[in-house]
Formats: structure tokens, sequence, C-alpha cells
């Protein structure tokens, strides 16, 4: 068995975005993971929101736990930083690095377990902290690496390939999200990329926590009658609230929609969130609505997707901080180890 | 859209473009993986059956599968076919014991076949097994024809036309070699049951401006000038020499004129560089051989003092187009003087039937040319078929060979009292290649190499022996390299919607962003709206229904570098690359040749 990579080929008339680089830059090598897997889906979801919002790819940091979905990094922006951490610990590992340096665009990837489980208090504490990064759980509510067995996020009543049930409630990754006070909230499906591409260069433009839940089929563990994250199913079961689309200036919004059904948001960075309505009571910048939106919906066994819920004036760890504007690494020797004198002085201060 | 019905054998053919282009529709890519595999022999019969003469198409060919190959598309440069078949020709071992074995039982009937060119002998070569008697006239002391008269040695030596004819006459046709057929009426006369005129198109166009007459001895018709060289009749010629008209002939007509004492040699054309009929690569080694190509330049008057050549002179002329695209040569007012010792006339090739009468129902039309169905190749005389340049004009070896495929079926039917107008349909097999988990049976890793340049002797060598073989063919080594950037588009993209959970793995993986799942559409609507837009209508986009979704699977074929990927990356086998080799139908022998495939060979 072999895995060649994708050859280098491409069709004449790729595209190049505003650096010159064409999609095909914004690629990693060749995906392991199972054949059909939603994860890989979502990588190239990822590959074209950074073309489209021409990023440039040695600005952003990849961070990465365990499991099927912490792979992918491996398989989108070859040419970007990358940390696989420990079980469970990218997102402290992901703080950190931010508070190094602000300047880079940081993305974490995980999964049901690694956040659910494991890592759960993790996650938790870079949500409420509202660490300045785009947090994708590419959720398919089985440990696919352990050959199928539930997760954290598999709903109750849900049965496994062989016929037996789940018998424990889910962790709804949304929900906590909003809970704990992440600023831009979205769910949405591997198989969608058309709602996809848009939430992930929304949240990639956000400054704050963005979380996007990604619910992403496991076609070897979790595709089959019954499951509750199979293609068919969430298909079958998707409620989207909008549709997103992502400006990075207002003039570019010329279409005329009917009233009520388009609304703009705009962003600290000058970008422009234009959400087209699907469900026209849905106010995407209620966190109260939105959350009891989302149990209303959940209860009529409904997977409610789109942009959830987003604070355009949202402000990150570093302003509550009040941490330097300069990154570490540009800091002169000087500035990072003041000496004796200054620790004196600050000692002295506490006194 | 209306959902591709791949049953239609047209449809996966024409994914095959270089097969589809190709007029005897050879199965290319087929061949190339036997030559990679190192099996020349099998690749060299595959091109027998096919094209009669691969060894010399190698080397000689017009080569329209080249500007078809999807290669050229996604890359720069199409494969190498031409001269990857001449490494078939080059490497195999003996393969006469592949051929059909003689001496077949025969079925009575007599076939007349006017011309041992390619069009006579590829009829020969499809009736002399199924038991016909052939009888093969030409005035030439020996087989070829065109092939033998007109192409210079130093392309194609002698003893590769002697084996490739060899192979027909050693079926048992027999061949009236040095016999000129004076009289159709007279040869028909004879008691065949059909005859196939293969004659060619054997007069010169000749050249109309004042002074030609008087400095005949300096101005030779390119066509008899080139096979009095063949023949070794002419040896020399003066060392400044002007070659007038724009095709292959006339490229020929200057490298030969290299190598006979021209020092000076220039080739003139009427028309821009640009709409000149020759093969851009023949433009290209002429001009490696130090020929100036000049354009735009209408011969006025050949100028001579005395009977005595001096020179020639040309209206300068400009190119202008009207509103409808038609271009017509507006003269600028200047005038230019070449000085020569010879002038070289290679502007075009005629019909001549002297020799067939008015009165046996063989109808002409104005320009000359026999009345002939372009199917069957049939005159208005039942039992007369016509083929190659005979039937419609100055075309190319490639073409001879097809017509005689389709004439021979005509000659067959009409033989045996069937419905000539009744064409046999091709054979088709379509077969999956999948051997495993990311296994294929042919390699799907695409080469990035570049077209390969075909070695050649050194021009101080070459220009002073006119028998000397300027292109040395690849070596083994270079041809698998070359073989290896062919992306065998005859493994064909097969989709079963039925099968297909529509989970995106396929789009993404693409190389070339062909596959797009969408709403359905009408095709000039739907082509702006695909993943990568398919602008160009001349290549089809698969359209599948049947998704649970409702939506359509469109595939456009245009860019597919049939990497499998796509099958690879699906979960549940709703694509599979399957292996599409056509077979067009020919006389069926009394025991047919052992053509073995690569599939058969694996089974």
């Amino acid at each position: 068995m072999t895995f060649l990579p994708k050859p280098k080929l491409h069709h004449p008339k790729l595209a190049s975005n505003a650096l010159g680089f064409t999609r095909r830059d914004y690629e990693g090598s060749i995906s392991t993971l199972c054949a059909g897997c939603g994860h890989d889906s979502i990588s190239a979801a990822i590959i074209h929101a950074c073309f489209e919002l021409d990023l440039p790819p040695h600005r952003i940091a990849k961070l990465s736990g365990i499991g099927c979905s912490s792979k992918t990094p491996t398989y989108f922006l070859g040419n970007s930083h990358g940390f696989n951490s420990v079980h469970g610990r990218m997102p402290s590992v992901l703080t950190g690095a931010n508070l190094a340096n602000r300047e880079l665009i940081y993305l974490g990837v995980s999964g049901d377990g690694d956040s659910a489980s494991i890592g759960f208090g993790q996650f938790a504490h870079s949500i409420r902290r509202g660490v300045n990064m785009t947090y994708i759980v590419e959720n398919n509510g089985v440990y696919g690496l352990t050959k199928g067995q539930f997760s954290a996020t598999a709903d109750k009543g849900a049965k496994n390939k062989r016929g037996v049930p789940n018998n424990d409630e889910p962790i709804d990754m949304v929900s906590m999200a909003l809970q704990l006070g992440a600023t831009y909230v979205g769910r949405s499906f591997s198989g969608d990329k058309t709602q996809l591409v848009p939430l992930i260069k929304g949240a990639l433009t956000h400054k704050g926590a963005a979380f996007i839940d990604c619910i992403s089929p496991c076609v070897a563990f979790n595709n089959h009658e019954g499951s509750t994250k199979s293609f068919d199913y969430v298909r079958e079961h998707n409620a989207a609230v909008n549709f997103l689309d992502v400006f990075e200036g207002r003039d570019e919004i010329t279409a005329d929609y009917a009233p009520g059904t388009v609304e703009l948001v705009r962003q600290h960075d000058g970008t422009y969130l234009k959400l087209r309505k699907i469900a026209n009571d849905y106010d995407a910048t209620d966190r109260i609505s939105a959350m009891n939106f989302l149990q209303t919906h959940h209860a009529r066994g409904e997977i409610v997707t789109g942009l959830l819920y987003v604070d355009p004036d949202a402000e990150d760890m570093h302003a509550a901080l009040g941490t330097a504007t300069a990154p570490l690494n540009g800091m002169s020797d000087e500035a990072l180890v003041p000496g004796n004198a200054a620790l004196a002085k600050l000692n002295a201060s506490l006194r | 859209m209306k959902p591709t019905d791949i049953r239609n054998p047209d449809y996966f053919h024409k994914v095959v473009d270089c097969q589809w282009a190709c007029p005897a529709h050879t199965p290319v890519p087929e061949y190339i993986r036997l030559i990679a595999a190192g099996r020349y022999d099998d690749a060299y019969m595959i091109n027998w059956k096919s094209n009669v003469f691969p060894g010399i198409l190698g080397r000689t060919c017009d080569r329209p599968c080249e500007p078809a190959c999807r290669r050229g598309r996604v890359e720069e440069e199409p494969v190498a076919i031409c001269r990857l078949k001449r490494v078939a020709a080059d490497f195999k071992g003996d393969v006469s014991a592949r051929m059909p074995q003689g001496p077949f039982p025969s079925n009575g009937k007599r076939v007349a076949v006017v011309g041992a060119g390619p069009a006579g002998l590829g009829v020969a070569r499809d009736l002399a097994p199924a038991g016909y008697q052939v009888t093969v006239f030409d005035s030439a002391p020996n087989g070829g024809g065109f092939i033998r008269s007109q192409i210079p040695k130093f392309r194609l030596p002698d003893s590769v036309i002697d084996e490739e004819v060899g192979y027909i006459t050693d079926l048992g046709v027999e061949t009236r070699y040095n016999t000129y057929v004076p009289s159709l009426k007279g040869l028909m006369d004879e008691g065949y049951d059909a005859v196939f005129v293969g004659s060619g198109a054997p007069r010169g166009r000749e050249l109309d401006v004042p002074g030609r007459q008087e400095a005949a001895a300096n101005i030779h018709i390119g066509i008899d000038w080139l096979s009095s060289v063949s023949f070794g009749h002419v040896k020399s010629i003066g060392k400044r020499v002007i070659v007038l008209g724009g095709g292959n002939t006339a490229m020929d007509c200057c490298r030969s004129a290299r190598r006979l004492g021209g020092e000076d040699v220039k080739v003139i054309v009427r028309s821009g560089f640009e709409e000149m009929k020759a093969s851009p690569w023949e433009k290209e080694d002429a001009m490696h051989e130090d020929i100036p190509i000049l354009n735009f330049l209408v011969p006025k008057e050949v100028i001579q003092k005395d009977g005595q050549i001096v020179g020639m002179s040309f209206d300068k002329v400009e190119a202008k187009y009207d509103d409808k695209g038609r271009r017509s040569l507006i003269p600028t007012g200047a005038v230019v003087q070449y000085a020569c010792d010879d002038v070289l006339v290679a502007i075009g090739q005629e019909n001549a039937f002297p020799w067939i009468e008015k009165d046996i129902g063989i109808e002409f039309d104005r320009w000359g040319m026999p009345k002939v169905d372009d199917v069957t190749f049939q005159s208005t005389n039942p039992k007369v078929f016509f083929g190659g340049d005979a039937a419609f004009g100055p075309k190319n070896i490639i073409w001879a060979v097809a017509h005689a495929h389709h004439a021979a079926i005509s000659i067959d039917k009409f033989c045996q009292a069937q419905d000539i107008a009744e064409r046999p349909a091709p054979g088709v097999t379509l077969v999956s290649q999948k051997m495993g988990i990311h296994e294929w049976s042919y390699d799907n890793d695409v080469s990035i190499d570049l077209r390969f340049k075909v070695p050649h002797r050194e021009k101080k060598l070459s220009l002073v022996d006119i028998k000397a073989e300027v292109e040395l063919g690849f070596d083994p080594e270079l041809a698998l390299k070359e073989a290896h950037r062919c992306l065998n588009c005859d493994v064909q993209t097969v989709f079963a919607p039925k099968l297909c959970i529509e989970c995106d793995a396929c789009v993404d993986i693409c190389p070339v962003d062909c596959i797009t799942f969408t709403d359905d559409g009408e095709e000039d609507e739907l082509r702006t709206r695909l993943n990568a837009p398919a602008l160009d209508k001349t290549q089809d986009i698969y359209v599948s229904d049947g998704l649970k979704t409702g939506r359509i699977m469109a595939k456009d074929e245009d860019m597919c570098l049939h990497c499998g990927l796509c099958a690879e990356r699906c979960p549940t086998g709703a694509w599979d690359m399957q292996r599409f080799l056509l077979d067009m139908a020919q006389v069926k022998p009394v025991s047919a040749p052992r053509a073995t495939t690569s599939l058969e060979a694996l089974a």
C-alpha cells in the first residue's frame, strides 16, 4: 500500500491570490486518514479559507493535540508553523504561544476526544480567557483511532456500528463555548463547504476566541444507520440559521437583498460579515437568545448550523492583561530582562 | 443536463484524446505502457494491427495525436507519442512469428490493388489473411509508394520500409512491380471481384510565372526531384537553391538540397510562417540545418539570362483579414530578388487519373476527383474503391492507412454480398484496474518531467551523407522516462452514483479540480460554475445523477490527470479506474493475428 503524493500538476487556469499563491500552495502532505474522512474535507476548507483571505502561510501557527483530527495539520498549510502537543493540551500550548507572539494567526485543531474528554478543562479555560484564535473541533462522536468507541459528544440513544445505543448525555461543545464566553461561535458540517469555508474565514479574521464545532462523519466507525453523526443524518437534520460571506471592504457588498434578510456585521479589523438569514427570527449577536435557540432546536432533534453568535467588538486576552504590544521575539534583551534594579522596584511596589 | 451515457463507446474513446485524434484510432496509452514495461514486441504488434507501418510512422507520421494529447494542456508539451512508436519498432525482437501465418485458405475472391503505397498495402494486409487473392500493381521497382520515393532516406532508411512492406508481401500478396496500369478498364476486364485504387496524388503543381519555361533546366518539380534523388538519379544541385512552398515536401526538398551541395538554401513561402502547412518540427529541423524560411513573398518572375537561371523576384505581400476572418494577401508594392542556381517547386500536389476511362461508371467531380463515399470508400462503380491520396487529395500516411481499413471492410462485405453501408462496431472492453487499497495495475504516479528531446546525429556528419538518419531515436532509458509522461487517459474514471455518499473526498483530492457536486443545470450555465470553469466545449462533461441529495456529479474530462486519486480517496468505491480498450473493427482474418494486450498477459 502506497500513498502517492498529490501530483504537482494543477489546472492551468488555477487562480492566484493577492500574494501570488495558488490554492495548491496552501496544501500539506497527502492525508493518511481513512478514505472519505470528513476531516479531510475540513482540511480542504481551511486551505480554501486561508487562500481566499490571502493569508501569508508563514504567519499562521497550527496547533493540535492527539487523535485523527489532530493529525490533520500535517495535511494542510505545509509552509506554516505547527505544534503537535500532548493529548488535550493544545489550548494551553496555543495560549502560551499567543502570549509570546501575538502577531501570528493561531489555528487550533482538535477533536471531540481531545477537547471534550481529556482536554475539556483546557478547552474551557482557553475560551474563557478570550485567547485570539480559531479553535476548530472536528467532531465525529467516536474515537476513531481506537476503533470507534463513543466519545463525549455522542448523542444519547445514538447507536454504534454494532447497534448498541449510547447511554450517556452528550456534551454540546457549542453550548459550552457560548456559556464560556467565546466571542465567535459557529457550527457546520464537513460535507457542506459552501457553509464551512466562510465560517472559517470569519473565525480567522475575528479578534478573540472563535470556536467552530464541525460535525465530521467518521466513515469507518460512525456513518451507519442509527448514527447521529453520519452524512445522511446530518443532511436530514441540518437546520442552518444563516449563510455567511466574509468581505474585506464594504464596497464589495453590492447585491440587493430583501429587507430583513441580510445582516451586516463589521468586525474590529474592518472586515464585514454578511449574514444571509435563513431563520428570520435568529439574531446572531444575542448570546442568550442563541443559547435558547440551540436548546429548543436540539430538543427537536435538529442540528443547528451557521454563525450562531458573534461579538464584533470582542477584545482578547492581551487587552485584558494589558501585555506589551510587541511580540517577545521582537524585544531587546534589556527590555526582556530589565535587571535587579527593576526587580527591586517592582518588589518594593508590592510591599 | 442529460446524464452521460458511458455505454456509448464514443464517450470514453473521446477521453483518450490521442486515440480519438488518430485516423486509425491506435490505442496509444496501451502501447506506451507496454514500452514502459520493456515489452517492445507487444507494443509493436498493437501498432502493427492498427496502423500497419509502426517503424515508418514512428519516423514520419504527421502525428495528429500529439496536438490532441492531454499532457499538452496540463503541462507545456504533449507526450512524444510518435517517437515512442519508433522505440517499439527499434527495440523489438523478431516478430515474424507473430504475424498472421499463411498460407490462408482461399475464399476464391480476387482483388486488384493499384499502387503499392500505404493505402494499397494496407488493403492488401487486411484482405490477404481473410483468404483474398490480392494482386498489387505499382510502376516502381519496389513497394512503398511515396513512402519510398518522397521521404528522404535521412528521415526514413530503406531498411525500415523493406521490413514493413515485407510483412505484408509475406502474407501471400502477389506484387507486380515495374508495372504501370495504363487502363482501369483493361484491369477490370481481367475479372477481379473488386479493385482498390490507391494511386496517390502523383502530380506536382506547376509554377506559372514569366521565365519558367526559359529556365526549365534549373527548375524542378519537388516531388519528381525527390523521387529522382531517392532512386539515385540526381546526385547534386547548385550551391544556391530556392525552395518554393511551405509544406512538408518543401521541407524535405530543402534538407535534401543541403545534402547534395546546396550551401545557400532558402525556403520561400507566400503565406505567413505560422500558417505554413509543414509540421512545426519539420520546420524546426530545416531551420536547424541553416535553412532560413522567408514568408509573405509571392513568386513574380524567374530571372534568366540566355536560358540560364540567375535568380527569382517576389512581390512582398501582407496579410489582411476581412470582417469574416478571411485572409487575402495584399501586395505592398515592394519587390525583392534572390539569386539562385536552382529552384525546387513544392507548392502542392494534384491527383491525376489519365488511366481511368470516362465510360466505366466512375464519376468525377469538377475538380477531377472521383466521387467517393467517405465511409465506405466506394466509387460510383460498385466494384471500384478508392483510398489514400487518390480518394480525397493529398493527406498523410496515417490517413491512407485509416482509409485502407475502411475500404478493406467494404471490399470484404461487397465480395461477400453484404450491405457495405452497415459498418461493424468496434470491440470495447472496460475493466477495473484496482488491485488493492491504493494499488492499481497501471502506474498512476504522475511524472512531472518535461518532454525529452530525441537525440540527433551531429549536424556536421548528417549534412554530408544523404542516407545518414538524422534522428537517432530514444534509447530505452529515455524512452522509459518519456513513456512515464503518458497520463494513461484510457484508464477511465467511472462513477457509480448509487455507491456515492457525497463525502467530497474526491473533490478535495483532485489535483486539477475537475470534480464538482452541484445542482443540475443546462450545460452552458453548468460549465461556468464548476470548481474549475470548463470552457472548452470540445471536451465533455461527465454528468451523473441519482445522488441522494438530488445534486449531480459533474466531471470535466478536459484536465483530468487519470491519477486515480479520486478512486483512492473514495470510501465506497463509487469511483473506479477502468481501462478502456477500443479495438477498431477490421476484416476478420481466417486465423487471427496474435496481438497480446497487457491485460491478457496478466491473466
